[in-house]
Protein backbone atom coordinates (compact mmCIF):
# COMPACT_ATOMS: atom_id res chain seq x y z
CA UNK A 1 0.00 0.00 0.00
CA UNK A 2 1.58 3.25 -1.15
CA UNK A 3 0.68 6.61 0.33
CA UNK A 4 0.50 9.61 -1.99
CA UNK A 5 -0.43 13.29 -1.78
CA UNK A 6 -2.91 15.09 -4.01
CA UNK A 7 -1.19 18.44 -4.33
CA UNK A 8 2.42 18.30 -3.21
CA UNK A 9 3.76 19.60 -6.50
CA UNK A 10 6.18 18.36 -7.86
CA UNK A 11 6.78 15.62 -5.28
CA UNK A 12 3.56 13.63 -5.31
CA UNK A 13 0.34 14.91 -6.79
CA UNK A 14 -2.58 14.18 -9.06
CA UNK A 15 -2.14 15.68 -12.51
CA UNK A 16 -4.53 14.33 -15.13
CA UNK A 17 -5.68 10.88 -14.06
CA UNK A 18 -7.61 10.46 -10.81
CA UNK A 19 -5.99 8.11 -8.29
CA UNK A 20 -2.76 8.02 -10.28
CA UNK A 21 -0.13 10.12 -8.54
CA UNK A 22 2.87 11.50 -10.39
CA UNK A 23 5.95 13.37 -9.21
CA UNK A 24 9.57 13.22 -8.16
CA UNK A 25 8.92 11.43 -4.87
CA UNK A 26 6.44 9.13 -6.56
CA UNK A 27 9.07 8.10 -9.16
CA UNK A 28 11.38 7.17 -6.29
CA UNK A 29 8.53 5.26 -4.67
CA UNK A 30 8.12 3.23 -7.88
CA UNK A 31 11.86 2.46 -7.84
CA UNK A 32 11.35 0.98 -4.39
CA UNK A 33 8.46 -1.13 -5.69
CA UNK A 34 10.70 -2.45 -8.50
CA UNK A 35 13.35 -3.37 -5.96
CA UNK A 36 10.76 -5.11 -3.76
CA UNK A 37 9.51 -7.18 -6.70
CA UNK A 38 13.05 -8.43 -7.32
CA UNK A 39 13.82 -9.01 -3.70
CA UNK A 40 10.62 -10.96 -3.03
CA UNK A 41 10.70 -12.61 -6.48
CA UNK A 42 7.12 -11.54 -7.00
CA UNK A 43 7.04 -9.88 -10.44
CA UNK A 44 3.29 -9.25 -10.22
CA UNK A 45 3.30 -7.75 -6.75
CA UNK A 46 0.14 -5.64 -6.60
CA UNK A 47 0.35 -2.08 -5.48
CA UNK A 48 -2.53 -0.05 -4.18
CA UNK A 49 -2.66 3.66 -3.56
CA UNK A 50 -3.96 5.46 -0.51
CA UNK A 51 -4.34 9.24 -0.52
CA UNK A 52 -2.87 10.82 2.61
CA UNK A 53 -2.99 14.39 3.91
CA UNK A 54 -0.52 16.24 6.08
CA UNK A 55 -2.79 15.52 9.06
CA UNK A 56 -3.31 11.81 8.67
CA UNK A 57 -0.11 10.63 6.98
CA UNK A 58 1.76 9.79 10.19
CA UNK A 59 -1.07 7.92 11.96
CA UNK A 60 -1.71 5.95 8.75
CA UNK A 61 1.92 4.88 8.45
CA UNK A 62 2.32 4.11 12.14
CA UNK A 63 -0.84 1.96 12.27
CA UNK A 64 0.17 0.02 9.16
CA UNK A 65 -2.54 1.18 6.71
CA UNK A 66 0.15 2.65 4.48
CA UNK A 67 3.44 0.82 3.98
CA UNK A 68 5.41 3.54 2.26
CA UNK A 69 4.67 7.24 1.93
CA UNK A 70 6.81 9.33 -0.39
CA UNK A 71 5.57 12.89 -0.67
CA UNK A 72 6.85 16.01 0.98
CA UNK A 73 7.31 14.83 4.55
CA UNK A 74 10.05 16.47 6.57
CA UNK A 75 12.19 14.14 8.62
CA UNK A 76 12.29 15.52 12.18
CA UNK A 77 12.79 14.34 15.74
CA UNK A 78 9.12 14.41 16.76
CA UNK A 79 8.13 12.29 13.77
CA UNK A 80 10.94 9.82 14.36
CA UNK A 81 9.11 8.93 17.59
CA UNK A 82 6.25 7.57 15.50
CA UNK A 83 7.68 6.41 12.16
CA UNK A 84 10.94 5.54 10.41
CA UNK A 85 12.40 7.56 7.53
CA UNK A 86 14.29 6.45 4.44
CA UNK A 87 17.43 8.23 3.34
CA UNK A 88 16.58 11.83 2.43
CA UNK A 89 15.70 12.65 -1.17
CA UNK A 90 15.27 16.40 -1.04
CA UNK A 91 16.40 19.31 1.05
CA UNK A 92 14.50 22.53 1.56
CA UNK A 93 15.35 25.77 3.30
CA UNK A 94 12.91 28.37 4.59
CA UNK A 95 13.39 31.58 2.61
CA UNK A 96 11.47 34.68 1.68
CA UNK A 97 9.35 35.47 -1.34
CA UNK A 98 9.04 39.20 -1.91
CA UNK A 99 8.51 41.76 -4.64
CA UNK A 100 11.68 42.54 -6.61
CA UNK A 101 11.48 46.22 -5.68
CA UNK A 102 10.69 45.69 -1.96
CA UNK A 103 14.32 46.18 -0.88
CA UNK A 104 14.19 43.02 1.25
CA UNK A 105 17.35 40.98 0.79
CA UNK A 106 17.43 38.83 3.89
CA UNK A 107 15.73 38.15 7.23
CA UNK A 108 17.52 41.17 8.76
CA UNK A 109 15.57 43.48 6.43
CA UNK A 110 12.24 42.44 7.95
CA UNK A 111 12.55 44.96 10.78
CA UNK A 112 9.18 46.68 11.24
CA UNK A 113 7.71 44.90 8.20
CA UNK A 114 4.73 42.59 7.96
CA UNK A 115 5.53 38.97 7.21
CA UNK A 116 3.11 36.24 6.20
CA UNK A 117 3.62 32.53 6.63
CA UNK A 118 1.37 29.48 6.58
CA UNK A 119 -0.16 28.28 9.85
CA UNK A 120 1.11 25.02 11.31
CA UNK A 121 4.41 24.93 9.39
CA UNK A 122 7.97 24.77 10.71
CA UNK A 123 8.54 28.21 9.18
CA UNK A 124 5.79 29.65 11.35
CA UNK A 125 7.27 28.02 14.40
CA UNK A 126 10.76 29.30 13.68
CA UNK A 127 9.74 32.86 12.92
CA UNK A 128 7.55 33.17 16.00
CA UNK A 129 10.48 32.01 18.10
CA UNK A 130 12.68 34.69 16.58
CA UNK A 131 10.09 37.43 16.14
CA UNK A 132 11.56 39.72 18.79
CA UNK A 133 15.23 39.50 17.88
CA UNK A 134 14.45 40.18 14.21
CA UNK A 135 12.17 43.07 15.17
CA UNK A 136 9.42 41.98 12.76
CA UNK A 137 6.44 44.33 12.71
CA UNK A 138 3.72 41.71 12.49
CA UNK A 139 3.47 38.02 11.65
CA UNK A 140 0.34 36.93 9.83
CA UNK A 141 -0.50 33.22 9.75
CA UNK A 142 -2.50 32.35 6.67
CA UNK A 143 -4.27 29.04 6.46
CA UNK A 144 -2.63 27.72 3.30
CA UNK A 145 0.14 28.61 0.87
CA UNK A 146 -2.22 30.04 -1.72
CA UNK A 147 -3.71 32.40 0.87
CA UNK A 148 -0.26 33.41 2.10
CA UNK A 149 0.73 34.32 -1.43
CA UNK A 150 -2.52 36.25 -1.85
CA UNK A 151 -1.63 38.29 1.25
CA UNK A 152 1.72 39.08 -0.32
CA UNK A 153 0.22 39.96 -3.70
CA UNK A 154 -2.46 42.19 -2.19
CA UNK A 155 0.19 44.07 -0.19
CA UNK A 156 -1.04 43.00 3.23
CA UNK A 157 2.42 41.52 3.84
CA UNK A 158 5.85 42.56 2.56
CA UNK A 159 7.28 39.05 2.44
CA UNK A 160 6.14 35.43 2.54
CA UNK A 161 8.31 32.97 4.45
CA UNK A 162 8.12 29.31 3.46
CA UNK A 163 10.12 26.35 2.17
CA UNK A 164 11.92 27.56 -0.96
CA UNK A 165 10.51 24.87 -3.24
CA UNK A 166 6.96 25.76 -2.22
CA UNK A 167 7.71 29.43 -2.83
CA UNK A 168 8.98 28.53 -6.30
CA UNK A 169 5.71 26.66 -6.87
CA UNK A 170 3.56 29.62 -5.80
CA UNK A 171 5.70 32.00 -7.83
CA UNK A 172 5.35 29.92 -10.98
CA UNK A 173 1.57 30.01 -10.63
CA UNK A 174 1.45 33.81 -10.42
CA UNK A 175 0.26 35.87 -13.37
CA UNK A 176 3.54 37.82 -13.33
CA UNK A 177 6.21 35.43 -11.98
CA UNK A 178 9.00 37.89 -12.87
CA UNK A 179 7.76 40.42 -10.35
CA UNK A 180 8.63 38.13 -7.44
CA UNK A 181 11.97 36.94 -6.15
CA UNK A 182 13.10 34.40 -3.55
CA UNK A 183 15.73 35.87 -1.21
CA UNK A 184 17.52 35.25 2.07
CA UNK A 185 19.80 32.65 3.60
CA UNK A 186 17.73 29.82 4.96
CA UNK A 187 17.91 29.76 8.78
CA UNK A 188 16.49 26.26 8.88
CA UNK A 189 17.08 23.33 6.58
CA UNK A 190 14.80 20.35 6.36
CA UNK A 191 15.21 17.01 4.66
CA UNK A 192 12.32 15.18 3.00
CA UNK A 193 12.28 11.40 3.27
CA UNK A 194 9.93 8.52 2.59
CA UNK A 195 8.06 7.32 5.68
CA UNK A 196 7.68 3.71 6.66
CA UNK A 197 6.68 1.93 9.86
CA UNK A 198 9.14 1.73 12.71
CA UNK A 199 11.05 -1.40 13.59
CA UNK A 200 11.03 -3.07 10.16
CA UNK A 201 14.76 -3.00 9.42
CA UNK A 202 14.52 -5.37 6.48
CA UNK A 203 11.96 -3.25 4.65
CA UNK A 204 13.90 -0.08 5.42
CA UNK A 205 17.00 -1.67 3.92
CA UNK A 206 15.19 -2.36 0.64
CA UNK A 207 13.79 1.18 0.52
CA UNK A 208 17.15 2.81 1.29
CA UNK A 209 19.04 0.63 -1.18
CA UNK A 210 16.59 1.37 -3.97
CA UNK A 211 16.87 5.12 -3.43
CA UNK A 212 20.64 5.01 -3.03
CA UNK A 213 20.92 3.03 -6.27
CA UNK A 214 19.42 5.97 -8.19
CA UNK A 215 21.97 8.24 -6.50
CA UNK A 216 25.02 6.15 -7.34
CA UNK A 217 23.91 5.51 -10.92
CA UNK A 218 23.27 9.21 -11.49
CA UNK A 219 19.70 8.42 -12.52
CA UNK A 220 18.54 10.86 -9.85
CA UNK A 221 19.80 13.74 -11.98
CA UNK A 222 17.44 12.92 -14.83
CA UNK A 223 14.60 12.52 -12.35
CA UNK A 224 15.42 15.86 -10.77
CA UNK A 225 15.68 17.54 -14.13
CA UNK A 226 12.35 16.07 -15.25
CA UNK A 227 10.41 17.47 -12.27
CA UNK A 228 12.25 20.64 -11.32
CA UNK A 229 13.66 22.08 -14.52
CA UNK A 230 11.20 21.04 -17.22
CA UNK A 231 7.55 21.91 -17.75
CA UNK A 232 5.46 19.51 -15.66
CA UNK A 233 1.80 18.49 -15.92
CA UNK A 234 -0.98 19.47 -15.58
CA UNK A 235 -0.36 23.08 -16.62
CA UNK A 236 3.12 22.72 -18.08
CA UNK A 237 4.61 25.06 -15.56
CA UNK A 238 8.39 25.04 -15.23
CA UNK A 239 9.56 25.46 -11.64
CA UNK A 240 13.09 26.42 -12.77
CA UNK A 241 14.49 25.22 -9.49
CA UNK A 242 18.16 24.41 -9.54
CA UNK A 243 19.56 21.62 -7.43
CA UNK A 244 20.93 23.18 -4.24
CA UNK A 245 24.42 22.46 -2.93
CA UNK A 246 22.85 20.88 0.14
CA UNK A 247 20.92 18.42 -2.00
CA UNK A 248 24.06 17.61 -4.00
CA UNK A 249 25.76 16.82 -0.69
CA UNK A 250 22.85 14.68 0.42
CA UNK A 251 22.97 12.68 -2.81
CA UNK A 252 26.72 12.22 -2.51
CA UNK A 253 26.41 11.12 1.15
CA UNK A 254 22.90 9.77 1.67
CA UNK A 255 21.68 9.56 5.27
CA UNK A 256 18.38 9.33 7.19
CA UNK A 257 19.09 11.90 9.93
CA UNK A 258 16.93 14.97 10.34
CA UNK A 259 19.82 17.37 9.61
CA UNK B 1 0.21 -0.43 16.73
CA UNK B 2 3.57 1.22 16.59
CA UNK B 3 2.71 4.39 18.45
CA UNK B 4 4.64 6.11 21.22
CA UNK B 5 2.24 7.70 23.67
CA UNK B 6 2.82 11.02 25.35
CA UNK B 7 -0.11 12.22 27.42
CA UNK B 8 1.91 15.04 28.93
CA UNK B 9 2.00 16.80 25.57
CA UNK B 10 0.01 19.80 26.83
CA UNK B 11 2.69 20.68 29.34
CA UNK B 12 5.50 20.73 26.81
CA UNK B 13 6.98 24.06 25.89
CA UNK B 14 6.02 25.38 22.45
CA UNK B 15 9.46 26.88 22.11
CA UNK B 16 7.90 30.33 21.70
CA UNK B 17 8.46 32.51 24.75
CA UNK B 18 7.68 30.46 27.85
CA UNK B 19 4.28 29.23 26.71
CA UNK B 20 3.23 25.59 26.74
CA UNK B 21 0.75 23.90 24.42
CA UNK B 22 -1.80 24.26 27.19
CA UNK B 23 -1.77 28.03 26.57
CA UNK B 24 -2.60 27.41 22.92
CA UNK B 25 -5.48 25.11 23.81
CA UNK B 26 -6.82 27.69 26.29
CA UNK B 27 -6.50 30.47 23.71
CA UNK B 28 -8.37 28.25 21.26
CA UNK B 29 -11.02 27.54 23.87
CA UNK B 30 -11.42 31.29 24.42
CA UNK B 31 -12.08 31.93 20.71
CA UNK B 32 -14.47 28.98 20.64
CA UNK B 33 -16.49 30.57 23.45
CA UNK B 34 -16.45 33.98 21.76
CA UNK B 35 -17.82 32.54 18.51
CA UNK B 36 -20.35 30.36 20.31
CA UNK B 37 -21.69 33.20 22.48
CA UNK B 38 -21.95 35.74 19.66
CA UNK B 39 -23.46 33.19 17.28
CA UNK B 40 -25.95 31.94 19.88
CA UNK B 41 -27.07 35.47 20.71
CA UNK B 42 -27.69 36.22 17.03
CA UNK B 43 -29.44 32.87 16.62
CA UNK B 44 -31.79 33.31 19.60
CA UNK B 45 -32.74 36.86 18.73
CA UNK B 46 -33.19 36.42 15.00
CA UNK B 47 -34.54 32.88 15.33
CA UNK B 48 -37.27 33.99 17.75
CA UNK B 49 -38.31 36.89 15.55
CA UNK B 50 -38.44 34.71 12.44
CA UNK B 51 -40.19 31.89 14.28
CA UNK B 52 -42.91 34.28 15.42
CA UNK B 53 -43.15 35.71 11.92
CA UNK B 54 -43.85 32.26 10.54
CA UNK B 55 -46.95 31.96 12.73
CA UNK B 56 -48.36 35.49 12.32
CA UNK B 57 -51.60 36.10 10.44
CA UNK B 58 -49.70 38.34 7.96
CA UNK B 59 -48.84 36.52 4.74
CA UNK B 60 -45.77 38.70 4.01
CA UNK B 61 -44.27 37.94 7.42
CA UNK B 62 -44.82 34.22 6.92
CA UNK B 63 -43.24 34.29 3.45
CA UNK B 64 -40.14 36.10 4.71
CA UNK B 65 -39.73 33.58 7.55
CA UNK B 66 -40.20 30.61 5.23
CA UNK B 67 -37.76 31.98 2.65
CA UNK B 68 -35.10 32.57 5.30
CA UNK B 69 -35.39 29.06 6.68
CA UNK B 70 -35.35 27.52 3.20
CA UNK B 71 -32.12 29.27 2.29
CA UNK B 72 -30.18 29.07 5.54
CA UNK B 73 -31.19 25.58 6.54
CA UNK B 74 -30.52 23.96 3.18
CA UNK B 75 -27.05 25.34 2.38
CA UNK B 76 -24.13 23.56 4.09
CA UNK B 77 -22.67 25.57 6.97
CA UNK B 78 -19.18 25.46 5.49
CA UNK B 79 -20.37 27.04 2.25
CA UNK B 80 -22.20 29.73 4.21
CA UNK B 81 -19.03 30.61 6.11
CA UNK B 82 -17.03 30.74 2.89
CA UNK B 83 -19.64 33.09 1.43
CA UNK B 84 -19.47 35.40 4.47
CA UNK B 85 -15.69 35.37 4.52
CA UNK B 86 -14.68 35.40 0.87
CA UNK B 87 -17.63 36.66 -1.15
CA UNK B 88 -19.65 39.16 0.87
CA UNK B 89 -16.74 41.53 1.73
CA UNK B 90 -16.21 42.12 -2.00
CA UNK B 91 -19.66 43.66 -2.27
CA UNK B 92 -19.25 46.08 0.62
CA UNK B 93 -19.04 49.82 -0.19
CA UNK B 94 -15.45 50.81 -1.02
CA UNK B 95 -14.48 52.57 2.26
CA UNK B 96 -15.88 49.76 4.44
CA UNK B 97 -14.29 47.18 2.20
CA UNK B 98 -10.86 48.77 2.48
CA UNK B 99 -11.21 49.01 6.26
CA UNK B 100 -12.30 45.37 6.41
CA UNK B 101 -9.49 44.11 4.16
CA UNK B 102 -6.61 46.27 5.37
CA UNK B 103 -7.11 47.77 8.82
CA UNK B 104 -8.88 44.88 10.43
CA UNK B 105 -6.53 41.99 11.12
CA UNK B 106 -7.07 38.84 9.09
CA UNK B 107 -7.95 36.99 12.25
CA UNK B 108 -10.55 39.52 13.42
CA UNK B 109 -12.32 39.58 10.07
CA UNK B 110 -12.39 35.78 10.03
CA UNK B 111 -13.75 35.76 13.58
CA UNK B 112 -16.55 38.19 12.73
CA UNK B 113 -17.47 36.33 9.54
CA UNK B 114 -17.54 33.02 11.35
CA UNK B 115 -19.67 34.31 14.25
CA UNK B 116 -22.20 35.95 11.96
CA UNK B 117 -22.28 32.98 9.60
CA UNK B 118 -22.82 30.47 12.37
CA UNK B 119 -25.39 32.76 14.05
CA UNK B 120 -27.48 33.11 10.90
CA UNK B 121 -27.29 29.39 10.20
CA UNK B 122 -28.38 28.48 13.72
CA UNK B 123 -31.13 31.14 13.60
CA UNK B 124 -32.88 29.13 10.89
CA UNK B 125 -32.94 26.10 13.15
CA UNK B 126 -34.05 28.06 16.24
CA UNK B 127 -36.76 29.66 14.09
CA UNK B 128 -38.23 26.26 13.28
CA UNK B 129 -38.28 25.29 16.93
CA UNK B 130 -39.96 28.50 17.99
CA UNK B 131 -42.55 27.93 15.27
CA UNK B 132 -43.28 24.34 16.38
CA UNK B 133 -43.44 25.53 19.99
CA UNK B 134 -46.11 28.05 19.06
CA UNK B 135 -48.02 25.66 16.82
CA UNK B 136 -48.05 23.01 19.53
CA UNK B 137 -50.34 25.18 21.64
CA UNK B 138 -54.04 24.34 21.40
CA UNK B 139 -55.75 26.54 18.83
CA UNK B 140 -58.43 27.30 21.43
CA UNK B 141 -56.02 29.38 23.51
CA UNK B 142 -55.44 31.77 20.63
CA UNK B 143 -59.14 32.08 19.94
CA UNK B 144 -59.78 32.60 23.61
CA UNK B 145 -57.15 35.32 23.70
CA UNK B 146 -58.75 37.18 20.82
CA UNK B 147 -62.16 36.72 22.42
CA UNK B 148 -60.86 38.39 25.57
CA UNK B 149 -59.95 41.40 23.44
CA UNK B 150 -56.14 40.90 23.29
CA UNK B 151 -54.34 42.40 20.31
CA UNK B 152 -52.01 40.03 18.42
CA UNK B 153 -49.00 41.57 20.17
CA UNK B 154 -50.57 41.12 23.60
CA UNK B 155 -51.61 37.60 22.73
CA UNK B 156 -48.04 36.62 21.89
CA UNK B 157 -46.57 38.46 24.86
CA UNK B 158 -48.91 37.17 27.56
CA UNK B 159 -50.35 33.89 26.27
CA UNK B 160 -48.33 32.22 23.54
CA UNK B 161 -44.64 32.94 24.06
CA UNK B 162 -44.38 32.21 27.81
CA UNK B 163 -45.77 28.75 27.16
CA UNK B 164 -44.07 27.94 23.87
CA UNK B 165 -40.57 28.91 25.06
CA UNK B 166 -41.00 26.54 27.99
CA UNK B 167 -42.07 23.78 25.61
CA UNK B 168 -39.06 24.14 23.35
CA UNK B 169 -36.38 24.34 26.04
CA UNK B 170 -35.27 20.70 25.57
CA UNK B 171 -34.74 20.95 21.77
CA UNK B 172 -33.10 24.34 22.31
CA UNK B 173 -30.49 22.70 24.55
CA UNK B 174 -29.61 20.35 21.69
CA UNK B 175 -29.37 23.32 19.38
CA UNK B 176 -27.06 25.07 21.81
CA UNK B 177 -24.71 22.09 21.94
CA UNK B 178 -24.83 21.92 18.13
CA UNK B 179 -23.88 25.58 18.00
CA UNK B 180 -20.84 24.92 20.19
CA UNK B 181 -19.76 21.96 18.09
CA UNK B 182 -20.28 23.84 14.84
CA UNK B 183 -17.74 26.49 15.88
CA UNK B 184 -15.13 23.98 14.72
CA UNK B 185 -15.99 24.94 11.14
CA UNK B 186 -14.54 28.40 11.86
CA UNK B 187 -11.05 26.89 11.77
CA UNK B 188 -11.53 26.56 8.01
CA UNK B 189 -11.80 30.30 7.46
CA UNK B 190 -8.72 30.86 9.60
CA UNK B 191 -9.92 31.49 13.16
CA UNK B 192 -7.38 30.17 15.67
CA UNK B 193 -10.03 28.38 17.71
CA UNK B 194 -9.55 25.08 19.44
CA UNK B 195 -9.69 22.86 16.36
CA UNK B 196 -7.09 24.86 14.50
CA UNK B 197 -4.86 24.86 17.60
CA UNK B 198 -5.35 21.13 17.81
CA UNK B 199 -4.21 20.66 14.22
CA UNK B 200 -1.14 22.85 14.76
CA UNK B 201 -0.15 21.08 17.96
CA UNK B 202 -0.65 17.72 16.32
CA UNK B 203 1.56 18.87 13.42
CA UNK B 204 4.29 20.13 15.75
CA UNK B 205 4.37 17.28 18.25
CA UNK B 206 2.99 14.35 16.24
CA UNK B 207 1.05 13.25 19.32
CA UNK B 208 -2.09 13.26 17.20
CA UNK B 209 -4.18 10.75 19.11
CA UNK B 210 -3.51 12.35 22.49
CA UNK B 211 -4.33 15.88 21.42
CA UNK B 212 -7.49 14.86 19.53
CA UNK B 213 -8.65 12.97 22.60
CA UNK B 214 -8.03 15.94 24.88
CA UNK B 215 -9.99 18.27 22.62
CA UNK B 216 -12.83 15.75 22.37
CA UNK B 217 -13.02 15.62 26.16
CA UNK B 218 -13.08 19.44 26.31
CA UNK B 219 -16.07 19.52 23.94
CA UNK B 220 -17.89 16.87 25.97
CA UNK B 221 -17.29 18.77 29.21
CA UNK B 222 -18.50 22.09 27.77
CA UNK B 223 -21.64 20.50 26.39
CA UNK B 224 -22.43 18.56 29.56
CA UNK B 225 -22.16 21.81 31.53
CA UNK B 226 -24.48 23.55 29.05
CA UNK B 227 -27.04 20.75 29.19
CA UNK B 228 -26.96 20.74 32.99
CA UNK B 229 -27.52 24.49 32.95
CA UNK B 230 -30.44 24.13 30.56
CA UNK B 231 -31.95 21.33 32.70
CA UNK B 232 -31.75 23.61 35.70
CA UNK B 233 -33.47 26.35 33.73
CA UNK B 234 -36.19 23.90 32.70
CA UNK B 235 -36.80 22.99 36.32
CA UNK B 236 -36.88 26.60 37.46
CA UNK B 237 -39.35 27.64 34.76
CA UNK B 238 -41.59 24.59 35.04
CA UNK B 239 -45.29 25.39 35.32
CA UNK B 240 -47.15 22.48 36.95
CA UNK B 241 -49.88 21.06 34.77
CA UNK B 242 -48.51 22.36 31.46
CA UNK B 243 -46.88 20.42 28.60
CA UNK B 244 -43.32 20.69 29.88
CA UNK B 245 -44.47 21.00 33.43
CA UNK B 246 -45.28 17.48 34.63
CA UNK B 247 -43.53 16.32 37.71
Amino acid sequence: MLGYRDSSIPFSYIADTPNQPVGYAHDLQLKVVEALKQKLEMPDLKIRYNLVTSQNRIPLVSNGTVDLECGSTTNNQERQQQVAFSVGFFQVGSRLLTAKDSGIQDFADLKGKKLVTTAGTTSERYIRQHEKELGIGEIISAKDHAESFLMLQSGRAAAFMMDDILLAGEKSKATDPDKWVIVGTAPIQEIYGCMLRKGDAEFKQVVDDAIKATYSSGEINQMYNKWFQQPIPPKNINLNFEMSDQLKDLIANPHDRDQ
Amino acid sequence: MNYSWNWGVLFQSTGIGDSTYLHWILAGLGWLLVIAIVAWSIAMLLGSILGIMRTLPSKTARTIGTAYVTIFRNVPLLIQLFIWFYVVPNFLPAPIKSWWMNDLGAHTSALISASIGLGLFTAARVCEQVRTGIEALPRGQINAGYAMGFSTAQLYRYVILPQSFRTILPPLSSELTNCVKNTSVASLVGVAEIISQMKTISEYTQNTIEIYTIVTVIFIVINICLIQGMNLLEKRLRVPGLIAGEK
